[in-house]
């Protein structure tokens, strides 16, 4: 198995522009083709410790990230191509590698119906999956962040992949995504974190990626059963709360954050039904991030050991 | 020959010895034509999915998960569409992906929809837009150029899409644009369509096949041409087998709809990239409506470009340049010059001075609709 910090830079680079690096990433195999500089330094940093294959293999995605022609060049903004074809807007250099990553969510976001898919920050410990489904701005990354920098093992920052009819999730760790604040709390909190260049003034603010293959077994793609479901809700100043929730409210709500449970019909009903029975579902309602990260370890010890 | 879905669609059993390198270009050529989900039935109808390697079939799979919902929304919102007109007793006739779906063609095998396309008789069609806006299906996102475009030179109302459920109607009184050449008297493709069911309609087997090259050789929008001419190829020999007088009605009735190149075109392109089975002598009577025959060479060469799937491993030299030429030729066989130069003016206007203001956002693409 060779990983991509064992490529020597030349090599690496010139994959990268030309036929394009190929990545493992949980379960799926991504072709990333890109000259930009703020890619290479981005993936050069963030993927060091991720296998690449050098053989002739069969990709799931394939993206590049270039100037369609010299008028983009100039203009300094490049391309999102999905299999050769651009479904997003144009993109300035310097968000590039921001959104590369956004790029390799949307690609499971919009396919992988192999999996019941909810928007999810997934964490395991002791091979029990924990999954925080969360609204945007809930601070399930931050948590989630924090979470892999303590100890646990991130199975993924934005999908929990559930086999179909399954109480499993398949892991998928990809660097976490940081907005805004969260960039500086996370660094204050460890400031071993390693995180890439921030990329200023993007739609979503903010944001840097940070190295999250931390565990001895990052990359190990085996099924995890699940155990824990928490729905984190930060709120500035608000007295901390964990309550337990009801597995039906979990139910609607999962499913009304979910990808593809709708499209998946009856199929989606029934993974989701498999999955509710083997989690116990909180509400976690903090301000503090070591209170909200005292209470998951408190549940873990608790919940896991049943 | 990198046309590796063609090879696969033309026999079924060669993917069970590709190379992972095959596979690699084989589901991207797929994505791009849409035909995820039709490769996912061809396969499962020969019992071969179990023969070929679980990643790549994880494609193909979501592929049809996606085409399974579509059947079953497309169910869902037919009901809906005809309580909706009830009270007129208007006929609703299906049109394109949402009728070969409906009427459980071949052609839907697999097959994919963006949105439902329906045929009604024009004096009705502003009590038919009444009905669908009081059911829920609202127009919007058009201004005032765009809503004149449509309503005075269009062969179709703006698209309507449903507040609650997001199900778009692309509602036509015609199939070709009043402003083109061919003079098409839409009455009659509604007079011999055919019944599925109460109210629910779809083309008479020749005007179905008629409009399916109509719709790809005079509309500019050959993104999925290669998929379009399979559904030409699989209604050809569906029909050829079930209709008693198919081939020797076909021409006379193209003759009669006054779209006989299209036809000539569908016919020949059919059987350039499929195979399909067309007699000599059809094609022969069809070659009559191409009106001028020095210029078939050249259009060989700009359709055989744009019909294969829209992927790299089937690019060839001069891609671009043809897709161009035929965005050209399917607005001028859409109005007349005058109108065209004012038309591209105002669009090139548009553009250049009204900002984008959508961001995507790649983030939270939601399920549904992918076509």
């Amino acid at each position: 198995m060779v990983l991509l910090k064992d490529l020597n830079p030349d090599e690496f680079q010139h994959r990268l522009k030309h036929q394009g690096l190929r990545i493992r990433c949980g379960p799926y195999v991504y072709n990333l083709q890109s000259a930009e500089q703020k890619i290479i330094d981005g993936l050069s940093l963030l993927y060091a410790d991720f296998e690449v294959i050098l053989e002739e293999t069969f990709a799931d995605f394939h993206i590049a990230m270039r100037p369609s022609g010299w008028s983009q060049q100039l203009r300094g903004v490049v391309e999102f191509y999905w299999d050769g074809r651009c479904p997003m807007n144009i993109i300035e250099v310097r968000h590039s590698y921001a959104f590369l990553e956004w790029g390799m969510n949307w690609c499971v976001s919009i396919g992988s119906d192999e999996y019941l898919k909810l928007h999810a920050a997934v964490l395991e410990k002791n091979n029990k999956a924990l999954i925080m489904p969360g609204l945007p701005g809930a601070g399930k990354s931050t948590l989630c962040a924090a979470l892999t920098l303590s100890g646990w093992r991130l199975l993924s920052d934005e999908h929990a992949l559930v086999p179909l009819h399954t109480g499993t999730v398949v892991p998928l760790c990809r660097p976490v995504s940081l907005k805004n604040e969260s960039i500086d709390i996370i660094r204050e909190f460890d400031s071993s974190a390693v995180l890439s260049q921030v990329a200023e003034e993007t739609h979503k603010g903010r944001v840097a990626h940070m190295k999250a293959d931390l565990a001895p077994n990052s990359h190990d793609a085996t099924p995890v059963p699940t155990a824990l479901m928490i729905f984190p809700q930060y709120e500035a100043g608000a007295e901390f709360s964990l309550r337990r929730k009801l597995k039906t409210e979990a139910f609607m709500f999962a499913g009304l954050h979910s990808f593809n449970y709708k499209l998946l019909g009856e199929t989606g009903f029934d993974t989701m039904t498999q999955l509710m029975r083997s989690v116990d579902c909180f509400d976690l309602r903090y301000s503090s991030l070591e209170e909200a990260l005292a209470a998951v370890n408190h549940l873990e010890a608790e919940v896991f050991k049943e | 020959m990198n046309n590796l879905l063609l090879q696969v669609i033309d026999n079924p059993a060669v993917c069970v010895d590709f190379t992972p390198g095959q596979w690699d270009v084989l589901i991207p050529q797929a994505r791009n034509s849409l035909l995820l989900a039709t490769l996912y039935r061809l396969l499962e109808q020969r019992d071969l999915l179990d023969k070929i390697p679980l990643p790549p079939r994880n494609h193909l799979f979501s592929g049809v998960v996606t085409h399974d919902r579509q059947m079953l929304s497309l169910d869902y919102e037919v009901k809906w569409l005809l309580r909706a007109v009830q009270q007129l007793e208007v006929p609703l006739v299906l049109l394109k992906g949402g009728a070969y779906l409906q009427a459980q063609l071949p052609a839907a095998g697999g097959r994919l929809i963006s949105d439902i396309d329906l045929l009604v008789p024009e004096p009705q069609i502003n009590a038919v837009e009444a009905a669908f806006n009081a059911a829920g299906w609202l127009g919007g996102h058009t201004d005032s150029y765009d809503e004149r475009y449509y309503r005075e030179w269009m062969h179709e109302i703006p698209p309507l899409s449903h507040i609650e459920r997001g199900s778009t109607l692309d509602v036509h009184h015609t199939i070709i644009p009043p402003t083109a050449n061919p003079n098409t008297d839409a009455s009659k493709l509604i007079a011999a369509a055919r019944e599925l069911r109460p109210g629910l309609m779809v083309l008479a087997p020749m005007d179905m096949v008629i409009h399916s090259a109509t719709h790809l050789f005079h509309e500019g929008d050959f993104n999925h041409g290669f998929r379009d001419v399979l559904d030409l190829d699989r209604l050809l020999r569906h029909f050829a087998e079930t209709e008693s007088g198919f081939w020797d009605e076909l021409v006379p009735r193209a003759i009669e709809l006054d779209l006989l190149k299209s036809l000539f075109y569908g016919l020949r392109y059919s059987q350039k990239i499929f195979g399909t089975p067309v007699p000599p002598q059809v094609l022969a009577a069809s070659y009559e409506g191409v009106p001028t025959k020095a210029l078939v060479p050249l259009m060989d060469f700009l359709f055989m470009r744009v019909l294969a799937p829209n992927h790299f491993s089937c690019a060839r030299r001069f891609d671009g340049v043809a897709r161009f030429c035929l965005y050209v030729r399917s607005h001028y066989l859409r109005m007349p010059m005058g109108l065209l130069v004012l038309h591209l003016g105002r669009k090139a206007w548009k553009r250049r001075f009204t900002k984008a203001v959508d961001v995507e956002d790649p983030e939270y693409a939601e399920d549904g609709d992918r076509d």
